[in-house]
């Protein structure tokens, strides 16, 4: 993944993007942060906050023409914030709390100002700030004159103007009132001035400036021709600032301001010797591209003051503050574990994955992260961007296991259990008996043979018998786990070996009854003509007698992640259910469903996330959820959420249990039933005969020890490995007070341990653990 | 929703532990534990005759997981 990817991935996640308040601010205060904070009642801190982007809190509080208001999202659910409001029960709440220390500049500068408008005086502000000495020159009586004839006492307090320009005179600017400045020579012409000064900035106001124009260059209609982004004239010491830019420009106050600000910038660069341009981050923003959901948000209409030449009180500012969504957009977080579980957003996590790829020594602590994405699809569905995080997961992955850094741990077990679903233990391939050619050939998946073999039986019977040219049977493993544990050059050397066994059979079209399988075959078996099992049920029907087998029942049903997309399935699925009489309920729909829990292997390198993701899922609704993903199935009912596979409402258990209530076979019993399948029907079918592996040990493992070790990831088979080996060679300790008996053996990377007891009917099992790590005594 | 809590076995007193093939008592020995190329030297119980060596569940989900993903994580 190299930083130009990075960089690109990065630009698709727009969460990082300002909120439309901010960006449309001309001084982009971030007002989201401060009416975050105001609604928890921290007025200080929001305070702090606004003051370190505005110059004269006290003033702007009070006239700002508060463009974000009319960007506001909040406005289409209710009403704009009323930022303008908040912002003055805030200064007025928290203006006396203003402290200002200026820089100190070890040679200052020397700077006029000419004009003690808003801009003006902003200039003065932010360069007295850096540590320059300015000196304003102001012809009228008083600065800040315009705004005493602007505004009426109630709506600014001249208490406010007097306290702001006292705070600028405490800085060290220097205001000089009646001091008319002129063009060319003379005591205050802008030539001495230029002469005597570093800089000078021409912050006139309206009008024309034709006084000037032997020193500076004037537009065509008499103003100052200033550059508007750096507000540089045709005289390198000389800048413009304030209203007098194009005609028709309307005054706001914020604006001047701005324009203050931008010019006192460029002062700050033209002293340094820096360009005026380079890198700037000041400039208009751009509408923000952040998207917000403002559909999911129910409408509420602003707070309405009490006292409306008051303004808000600072409970109604609290009120008014708290109907800010905030504008996030979190879209794929809201609908992600995985990203919920880190705390993270897809910007900040392909930083993260790019950095722990990147090391060189230290620790890699991303590894677990990268290998907690279930890969299922769904923050690409809902993102603005279709950003997938699952692809840059699974790139992560194959990069880690390239470079020989993917914590073994992680998918070991997954890989061992692939490797036995595609052992002579469970996978073959046959075309249908007395048959020599397959026009179909039916692949259950290595999940469905392992959950309910019996369905597997049942489907191909019904296949077989409903369908012409001969259907053969293939079952493997369509190489998943390679696939989403990063292993490329494993999953190539499956998918060679299906297509190979395909080829063989005489290239039928595949009918998958697994979503995963369906996709990867699609993708990676490219040449083969792949179909999902259930539009096909849906064409020739279910077996007869199986109407009304699940009448009366309400299920909600669940898709699986790895099928979202698959419409054709979703219609099939529902049609089906409702031909066996069940009420279908949705929880999302299918697009929008979520992963189980075992998707991207998950379940082996985070179960936390796994868990938390398979019940939030069971969560959703209340009934019992219907799937037609056996592992989907199983995930919840190993979460204690009832729930039945299509196949068992169509083919409920002989004895007349509950299939909603049939508990996951564990992975033990998973290897147990993919073997016990292939023996039965290579028998059954074919008339083949396979020496079935019945164990010479009798162990008893009660069912709470199963389930730790299912928790573990122990076999069954590996810890009646470990008794034999102990009950063998006699290697085993005894606990003298409890007369268990400690045995271990390392198989392959692992260490089992089993604690037992020998009863007359076999070993008793009490407790089983691993460990990767080796241990020997030193001879 | 139910979900299964794991089996509460007590975990075995190492002074109760004897070598069933010696029938000799386990004593702390030097041993080595080694994992994805590194060694290291540890204490643990072993049985002085045969040289097996005890790792208690609490040693297995503990501390010797926890060094397994760092080096895992190097």
């Amino acid at each position: 993944m190299d930083s130009d990817r990075v960089r690109k991935l990065e630009a698709r996640c727009i969460e990082e993007q300002p909120p439309a308040c901010m960006a449309t601010c001309p001084l982009h205060v971030d007002m989201r942060a401060i009416l975050e904070k105001v609604k928890k009642g921290d007025f200080s801190g929001a305070f702090a906050l606004y003051a370190r982007m505005v110059p004269f809190p006290g003033i702007v509080g009070h006239i700002c023409d508060h463009p974000c208001e009319a960007t506001c999202r909040r406005q289409e659910a209710g009403g704009a914030i009323r930022i303008a409001a908040v912002e003055r029960a805030l200064v007025e709440e928290s203006y006396a709390t203003l402290r200002r220390t200026a820089q100190r500049q070890s040679k200052p500068k020397r700077v006029a100002v000419v004009g003690a408008g808003l801009a003006g005086l902003t200039a003065a502000f932010d360069l007295a700030m850096k540590g320059h000495r300015i000196t304003v020159l102001e012809a009228d009586a008083h600065p800040l004159e315009r705004l005493y004839h602007d505004y009426d006492e109630d709506i600014l307090p001249r208490s406010v103007i007097a306290a702001e320009i006292g705070a600028l005179q405490t800085l060290g600017v220097e205001i000089r009132v009646r001091s008319r400045v002129a063009g060319g020579p003379g005591p205050l012409g802008l030539d001495t001035l230029i002469d005597d000064f570093d800089a000078v900035l021409l912050a006139l106001g309206p009008g024309v400036a034709r006084n000037f124009s032997s020193t500076v260059r004037l537009t065509d209609n008499g103003r100052i021709d200033i550059d508007p982004n750096s507000r540089a004239t045709s005289h390198p010491k000389v800048f413009g600032g304030g209203f007098h830019g194009a005609l028709g420009e309307v005054y706001s106050p914020i604006g001047s301001i701005r324009d203050g600000r931008r010019a006192a910038g460029s002062i700050d660069r033209f002293l340094q010797g820096a360009s005026l341009t380079a890198k700037r981050d000041d400039a208009d923003g751009e509408a923000s591209c952040l998207y917000v959901n403002t559909a999911a948000q129910e409408a509420v209409p602003p707070v309405e003051p009490v006292d409306t030449a008051a303004g808000y009180t600072l409970e109604e500012a609290k009120a008014e503050a708290a109907r800010c969504f905030p504008c996030h957009c979190q879209e794929c977080v809201k609908a992600c574990v995985f990203l919920a579980h880190y705390k993270t957003y897809p910007k900040r996590a392909v930083r993260e994955i790019h950095n722990n790829l990147s090391i060189i020594m230290g620790n890699r602590k991303a590894n677990r992260m990268i290998d907690s994405c279930s890969l299922c699809g769904l923050c690409e569905t809902v993102c603005p961007t279709d950003l997938a995080m699952g692809d840059v997961c699974l790139e992560a992955r194959r990069e880690m296991v390239d470079s020989g850094h993917m914590p073994a741990s992680h998918h070991d077990f997954a890989l061992r259990d692939m490797e036995d679903s595609r052992s002579a233990r469970a996978a073959f391939a046959r075309h249908e008996p007395g048959r020599e050619r397959s026009a179909r050939v039916f692949f259950p998946g290595c999940q469905l043979t392992a959950s309910a073999p019996g369905h597997v039986e049942r489907v191909y019977a019904h296949l077989r018998d409903r369908l012409e040219g001969g259907v053969g049977l293939m079952v493997d493993c369509c190489g998943a786990p390679a696939h989403w544990s990063g292993r490329t050059a494993l999953h190539t050397e499956v998918v060679d070996h299906l297509r190979q066994t395909w080829k063989e059979m005489g290239e039928p079209e595949i009918v998958t009854a697994c979503a995963t399988c369906l996709t990867m075959l699609r993708t990676h078996l490219s040449e083969a003509p792949v179909r999902s099992l259930w539009p096909l049920l849906a064409e020739i029907g279910w077996p007869e007698g199986t109407d009304a087998r699940a009448a009366g029942k309400t299920l909600a049903i669940h898709d699986p992640c790895t099928g979202r997309h698959e419409r054709e399935v979703h219609v099939a699925v529902r049609d089906l259910a409702a031909r066996l009489g069940a009420s279908v309920r949705e929880i999302s729909s299918a697009e929008l469903t979520t992963c189980c829990g075992f998707g991207g292997l998950v379940s082996f390198a985070n179960p936390d996330v796994a868990n938390a993701t398979v019940d939030a899922r069971a969560a959703e609704r209340p009934e019992d959820y219907l799937t037609y993903c056996a592992m989907c199935r199983d995930n919840f009912a190993r979460r204690g959420k009832r729930s039945a596979h299509l196949l068992d409402l169509a083919f409920p258990p002989e004895d007349g249990a509950d299939p909603a209530a049939r508990p996951d076979p564990g992975f033990s019993g998973r290897r147990d039933n993919r073997a016990r399948l292939k023996i039965r029907l290579l028998r059954n079918l074919w008339g083949e005969d396979m020496s079935d592996p019945e164990s010479v040990w009798n162990v008893h493992i009660p069912d709470d020890v199963r389930a730790d070790m299912e928790r573990k990831l122990i076999l069954v088979d590996e810890v009646t490995a470990v008794i034999a080996d102990a009950e063998t060679t006699g290697r085993k300790l005894k606990d003298r007070k409890t007369g268990h008996l400690i045995a271990t053996l390392r198989s392959g990377p692992v260490t089992t341990w089993v604690e037992y007891e020998n009863t007359e009917t076999g070993a008793l099992v009490h407790k089983a653990y691993g460990h990767r790590m080796n241990v020997e005594a030193k001879s | 929703m139910s979900v299964p809590v794991p089996p509460e076995v007590p975990v075995p007193d190492t002074d109760d532990l004897i070598c069933a093939r010696c029938d000799v008592p386990l004593r702390m020995g030097k041993v080595q534990a080694s994992y994805m190329g590194q060694t290291f030297p540890v204490e643990l119980p072993v049985c002085p005759s045969c040289g097996f060596v005890y790792v208690s569940e609490d040693l297995a989900a503990g501390r010797m997981l926890k060094v397994e993903q760092a080096l895992e994580d190097k």
